[in-house]
């Protein structure tokens, strides 16, 4: 008897096992717990799929304060840096399927284009600013940008004084190669170097593979007046060149170590104060705020084009919301009104654009810079400069990573570039070319093929 | 009492046998069909037939990561297996403190692959550094790197093996034979290791199989650079699926090359030693 009592526990502790694996799928999404139940009357819910990890806590809050104010359901899930279409595709599987989800631009819709809601005439899109923040399948509107971004040579003031230069100092690539050379020459007496690490760890390589290499292609398009290619030329990749010796070789470590070098090593390298510049975005404002708001300024990234002295900040969105087509009709139309909520209310839109306090919970909103008519003014001093650039009629630097045709793309010019940071001769440049030419032609055939 | 587990048999049976459908079976089939198709998310899929086999076999990645993968196997399972096997002789000699050798030598395998990489990296790295070189420049440096890792990681694993095969060999046997006069390697190679096989043949099947098998160490320790040289089958796998869009499908055709590769070496491999383990 003793024995069977024993052995119908150890069933009893397996089948429990069991059953919480099974449940703990479905308690995932976290936050925004609905009081009233299953949503309201209507039957609509939202389940957002958030790309950006440093923005969870506001999602969550803002998911939450709608709940309260409408009673409709919000669910926002936040994926693990870089985990993005991983999460995505497993998540759109399940019966309960994001609601509200985010491409990267033309190359990531091209994967999810059969699940775009067409936006068009939807009260969200009547709220852009412009249209060409908007992401187009042809005549249908597939996605919305929801924020702005900008990125350039962060720089820290002070030291770029105490260097004996200013930021007018810096008007072209010449001028750049001739202050940084400068600095790395006069390294020991500075104590400080030109650049940070350029590191090409994988928390850090998209800043020269994808970022930097935006510039060339930028710069091919406007001279072949296109916006997308399936063969890139590479007209400008001796300029990339140009720039990217200029980084390794004025940073703050050996060419060599750079594949080891990751993200957080920059960063550290600049706040301090170890380094002048630090090729990076408005979005790593909280990372850089400690120089304080004075000491930071922002310089195009110059790589020696004709005309380059009209050159502003590299501005645009990879941050486009989509709606799930093949949600129910309640959920689209609960989606569409939470989206139209966030850009257009005043607790929406001040937790998107606001920084410090501006959340009711007192926490700092997003910071974005939003291309709805609702934006408000940023307190990140980055965004200001940014837009101060528009304002002295400096011409922006559009966002044309977003056509670069795969993830295999940037990687291989990405361990190109690292080796040949290594190796610095003209054998090792080819393997960056032959990557970028050869391998935009080759991956652009076998993600059409 | 049998009658008991006669009648409850499928309160025993039923929660594993759920489990193992739901985690393993129901995937394994969705995934062969899966090979076939091109789908963006796995419950939306289109038949597509063969494309994506032949697109597999076409990657010259995919063919370099095959033998990159099978020398790996081949060198890791030699090196885990001598060192384990060497260590477990000279831990079941009568010294003091074994206890305490046999413990410390098998907590590398307490420790995530993950983590493992990681750590490994930083100590590569260190040492390369004074060199004005890195791991990841170099395809060899991943591969022995890798070596380094899973042999620290394993080698206490396949000792706790060995030892418990040692142990069980009885004294007798070991005494005969000396008392005929065999000397040292003789009875190591003619009554212990023969004596071993059921043991060898479990450690070098699961050292193959993981040196195969072998992810979350090499997108630690390399991430497959340079360039990919340095990708093994299982990551290159996984980047396939990931790395392309409408490449899903090859992702998944070359996963199941994978399956029945692994599963035809290892089949091979447990026929080889058995037939050379030896009664009692």
């Amino acid at each position: 008897m003793k024995k069977r009592l024993f052995a119908l526990a150890l069933t009893g502790v397996m089948t429990v096992g069991l059953l919480a694996g099974c449940g703990g799928g479905d308690t995932t999404p976290s936050g925004g717990s609905s009081p009233s139940g299953n949503g309201d009357a209507t039957g609509g819910k939202v389940y957002y799929l958030n790309f950006k990890p440093e923005q969870d806590a506001q999602w969550q809050e803002l998911a939450e304060l709608y709940t309260q104010e409408t009673g409709v359901e919000v669910t926002v899930l936040t994926a693990a840096s870089g985990n993005y279409e991983t999460t995505l595709k497993s998540e759109m599987a399940k019966t309960d399927a994001p609601t509200l989800f985010q491409v990267n631009g033309p190359v990531g819709l091209a994967a999810w284009k059969d699940y775009c809601y067409d936006l068009t005439g939807s009260k969200v899109a009547g709220e852009l600013s412009s249209d060409e923040f908007a992401l187009m399948d042809g005549d249908k509107m597939a996605g919305i940008g929801y924020v702005i971004e900008t990125y350039g040579i962060i720089y820290n003031k002070a030291l770029l004084e105490q260097a004996g230069y200013t930021a007018d100092d810096i008007k072209s690539f010449d001028d750049l190669k001739k202050v940084a050379e400068d600095i790395t020459a006069r390294k020991d007496e500075l104590g400080f170097s030109a650049f940070t690490s350029a590191g090409m760890d994988g928390s850090s390589d998209w800043r020269f593979k994808t970022h930097l290499a935006n510039l060339p292609i930028y710069y091919e398009y406007k001279a072949d007046g296109i916006d997308n290619t399936d063969a890139i030329k590479g007209t400008y990749l001796d300029n990339y060149r140009q720039i990217w010796d200029l980084y390794i070789n004025n940073a703050t470590c050996e060419p060599a170590l750079l594949s080891t070098k990751t993200g957080d090593d920059a960063v550290a390298e600049f706040v301090t104060g170890q380094a002048v510049f630090y090729q990076n975005g408005t979005w790593a404002y909280n990372d850089v705020a400690e120089l304080g708001d004075d000491n930071l300024g922002m310089l195009p990234i110059y790589i020696g084009v004709e005309g380059e002295d009209k050159q502003g900040l590299c501005t645009g969105t990879e941050n486009y919301w989509c709606v799930n087509a093949k949600a129910s009709e309640a959920d689209i139309q609960a989606t569409l009104d939470f989206m139209y909520w966030c850009v257009s209310s005043e607790t929406g839109t001040k937790a998107m654009c606001g920084g410090e306090g501006a959340m009711p919970s007192g926490q700092a909103g997003m910071g974005f810079v939003i291309p709805f008519k609702g934006n408000l003014e940023s307190t990140n001093p980055l965004v200001n400069i940014g837009n101060q650039y528009v304002a002295d009629g400096y011409e922006s630097v559009s966002w044309n990573f977003s056509t670069m045709p795969s993830e295999e793309w940037k990687n291989g010019v990405g361990s190109a570039l690292t080796a040949y940071a290594a190796d610095q001769t003209d054998e090792k440049w080819d393997a960056v070319v032959s990557a970028f030419v050869d391998g935009w032609a080759s991956e652009a055939a076998a993600v059409n093929g | 009492m049998e009658k008991a587990i006669k009648r409850y048999f499928p309160i025993f049976l039923l929660p594993t046998l759920i489990a193992f459908t739901i985690g393993f079976i129901v995937p394994f089939i969705m995934g062969i069909w899966l090979s076939f198709c091109e789908f963006t998310t796995v419950t939306d899929a289109t038949f597509v037939g063969l494309s994506n086999y032949i697109k597999a076999f076409q990657d010259p990645i995919f063919l370099h990561s095959f033998w990159y993968t099978a020398l790996f196997a081949v060198v890791s399972l030699v090196v885990i297996n001598v060192i384990a096997f060497a260590i477990a002789l000279a831990l079941t000699q009568k010294l003091r403190g074994t206890n305490i050798f046999r413990t410390v030598f098998f907590m590398p395998n307490l420790i995530g692959g993950i983590v493992l990489g990681y750590i490994w990296q930083l100590i590569f790295n260190g040492l390369l550094a004074p060199m004005a070189t890195a791991l990841n420049l170099n395809e060899w440096y991943g591969f022995w790197g890798l070596i380094i890792l899973v042999a620290w990681q394993q080698i206490g694993y396949m000792m706790i093996i060995y030892i418990a095969g040692l142990q069980s060999i009885p004294g007798d046997v070991m005494e005969a034979a000396a008392i005929d006069g065999a000397s040292g390697p003789q009875r190591l190679f003619k009554v212990t290791i023969p004596m071993m096989m059921p043991s060898i043949t479990i450690c070098t099947f699961l050292s193959v199989v993981n040196g195969f098998k072998l992810f979350d160490q090499n997108l630690s320790l390399t991430a497959g650079e340079p360039s990919k040289m340095s990708e093994m089958l299982a990551l290159n796998i996984y980047n396939t699926f990931y790395g392309r869009t409408g490449w899903e499908g090859v992702g998944q055709a070359k996963a199941v090359v994978f399956f029945i590769l692994v599963v035809a070496i290892g089949l091979i491999q447990l026929k080889a030693t058995r037939s050379k383990e030896v009664q009692q």
